[in-house]
C-alpha cells in the first residue's frame, strides 16, 4: 500500500545529453553496503548544477511534453526507444551468461519490431513476454567488478564508478547506433530523449519531492539510487542476503527500543 | 480472512489463560500466545492494505484522507520506534516531553507526505505474495500493481517487540523508508542547528 516512492523517477531526472542519456544504470559485485562517497564535494556541486538544469529546463520541458502529447503517443515513443535498446540488452545478457534473458529479449525484439510495428507497440509484454532490462554496468557487476565510489554526473545524475564505466561502454557498443545510418539514428536519439522526458513527467511528484522538498536532496538522491540499484542487481544473483546485511537496513530494535 | 482461525485461536487461548489462571500467568507462557509467525505477520499486512484500499476508494477529499491514513499508520506501524530511529542519536539527548511531541509531529508528517502519493494507487492493487523470517523479524513481500505501470516490489518488515505485531519499515524496490527518513530528519535537524523544538514545529507545518 503506502508510498509509491518509485526510485525509477530518480534515474529519469537526468534527461538531457541526448546520446548519453540512454542506459543510465548502475551496479554492485560483492555485496556493497553503506555509502562510499569520497568525492562528495565535487558530487554536490554537480548536484547543484543538475537541480538548476532540471528546474530551468528539464522539468518545464517534461511537463510540456506530457501535457501536449496524448498518452498513447507518449507510450509509443517510449516503446520505440525501449525496443531500440533491446539489442544492447541482448548483448549484455550474453556477456552475463544469462541465456534465458537473451532468448526472452530476442523474442521481444522480433515480436515488437514486426507485430509491434517497428517497436511502437509493446506487443511482447501484452502477450506475457516482459522486458529483461540490463546494461553493461550490470555486466561488470556479474564479472565481479566492485561498485566503486558514488558519483553524481553532470546531466546524467546519480551513478557509481562502475556504473559510469558501464554507461560509457553501452553508448559506444550499442549495436543499434552502429547499424543505423545518420538520419535514422537521430530519430532514435530523439525518441530516447522523449522517453526520458516522459519518465520525468510520469514520476513528477516523486522526483519533485526528492529534488525540491527534501532537506538534503543530494543525500536523499544518493540513498535512493544506491539502494534501488543494489536491489536491481540483487534480483539476478540471489542477493537477498546482501540486502539484509546492508547497513542502510537498520534494525531499529537493536538500538534502544523497548529496553526501558 | 484466511488467517482468522489463527487469530481466533490466539484469542481463545488468551481468554482461556486469563480466566483460568489470571492475567499474571500470561507472562509464564509468552511464546505460546504471543509468538509472531509468518502467518500473523502476513495477516497484519493484509489488513493494513485492506484499510488503505478502503480509504483510497472512499472518494473523500485528499485532506480528509490524511487523517484516515494517520489512524492506519498508528494502528499498524510501530510509530514510536520509527520516529526514534529517524531521529538517530539526537533521540538520546531529547527529553521525554520532546520525544512525545516529536513522535506526534512525525506521525502527522509521514501521513501527509505519503498520503499525497496515494493518488497513484487509485484503481491499483497490492497483493501479498510471500512472508518469511529475517533475522529477528518477518518480511512480508507484496507486489503493487498500479495503473499503467509495471508491477513493483513492496516489502514490509514486521516485529512484535512492541508487544503487538506492527510493521516498522517499508521497502519499495529496495528503497527503505527508515533509511530515507533518517536521512531526511537528520538533514532537517542539522539545518536547525540541532534544535529539536524547531524541528517539531516545522514537521507540524509540512
Amino acid at each position: 500500500m503506502f508510498f509509491s516512492i518509485r526510485a525509477q523517477g530518480i534515474r529519469s531526472v537526468p534527461v538531457l545529453a541526448p546520446a548519453l542519456a540512454l542506459s543510465l544504470s548502475a551496479c554492485a559485485a560483492p555485496p556493497a553496503s553503506g555509502v562510499n562517497d569520497p568525492y562528495e564535494n565535487v558530487n554536490r556541486s554537480f548536484h547543484g548544477f543538475n537541480v538548476a538544469v532540471d528546474k530551468a529546463l528539464v522539468r518545464p520541458t517534461s511537463t510540456a511534453y506530457g501535457t501536449i502529447l496524448p498518452d498513447p503517443v507518449e507510450r509509443g515513443i517510449a516503446n520505440f526507444a525501449n525496443n531500440l535498446d533491446t539489442p544492447s540488452d541482448i548483448v549484455n545478457g550474453a556477456l552475463q551468461g544469462r541465456p534465458d534473458a537473451v532468448g526472452q529479449n530476442m523474442l521481444r525484439f522480433g515480436l515488437n519490431s514486426t507485430f509491434g510495428i517497428l517497436g511502437l507497440f509493446d506487443f511482447a509484454s501484452a502477450i506475457g513476454v516482459p522486458a529483461r532490462k540490463t546494461d553493461f554496468g550490470e555486466t561488470l557487476h556479474v564479472w565481479g567488478v566492485g561498485e566503486g565510489a558514488y558519483q553524481e554526473l553532470p546531466l546524467l545524475g546519480p551513478s557509481t564508478e562502475r556504473d559510469t564505466a558501464g554507461t560509457i561502454v553501452d553508448v559506444f557498443l550499442n549495436p543499434v547506433s552502429a547499424v543505423l545510418p545518420s538520419p535514422e539514428s537521430y530519430y532514435a536519439s530523439a525518441a530516447k530523449v522523449g522517453s526520458k522526458l516522459g519518465d520525468r513527467n510520469r514520476f513528477k511528484d516523486t522526483v519533485d519531492s526528492v529534488l525540491y522538498d527534501s532537506a538534503d536532496s543530494y543525500a536523499q538522491a544518493r540513498l535512493l539510487y544506491l539502494q534501488n540499484r543494489r536491489f536491481e542487481l540483487g534480483q539476478g544473483a540471489g542477493a537477498d542476503a546482501a540486502a539484509a546485511n546492508d547497513e542502510t537496513f537498520l534494525d531499529p530494535y537493536e538500538d534502544d527500543p523497548y529496553a526501558e | 480472512m484466511q488467517n482468522d482461525p489463527f487469530a481466533r485461536a490466539v484469542l481463545t487461548r488468551r481468554i482461556f489463560g486469563a480466566t483460568l489462571v489470571g492475567g499474571a500467568a500470561m507472562a509464564l507462557v509468552p511464546g505460546a500466545a504471543r509468538a509472531l509467525d509468518v502467518d500473523s505477520a502476513r495477516a497484519l499486512i493484509d489488513k493494513a492494505i485492506g484499510d488503505v484500499n478502503n480509504v483510497i476508494n472512499s472518494g473523500k477529499a485528499e485532506a480528509a484522507m490524511f487523517g484516515d491514513f494517520e489512524k492506519i499508520f498508528v494502528k499498524y506501524a510501530d510509530v514510536p520506534v520509527i520516529a526514534r530511529s529517524a531521529l538517530g542519536v539526537a533521540a538520546r539527548q531529547a527529553s521525554d516531553g520532546q520525544m512525545k511531541a516529536y513522535t506526534k509531529a512525525f506521525q502527522g508528517y509521514i501521513s501527509r507526505k505519503y498520503g499525497r502519493r496515494f493518488r497513484e494507487f487509485i484503481g491499483g492493487k497490492i497483493e501479498v505474495t510471500d512472508a518469511r523470517p529475517v533475522k529477528t523479524y518477518f518480511e512480508v513481500i507484496s507486489v503493487a500493481h498500479l495503473q499503467g505501470e509495471s508491477p513493483f516490489d513492496l516489502r514490509w518488515h514486521v516485529s512484535n517487540k512492541s508487544g503487538r505485531d506492527l510493521f516498522f519499515n517499508i521497502i519499495i524496490e529496495g528503497v527503505n523508508m527508515l533509511a530515507s527518513e533518517r536521512t531526511e530528519i537528520g538533514a532537517m535537524l542539522d539545518k536547525r542547528g540541532g534544535d529539536i523544538d524547531a524541528l517539531i514545529g516545522d514537521l507540524n507545518s509540512i
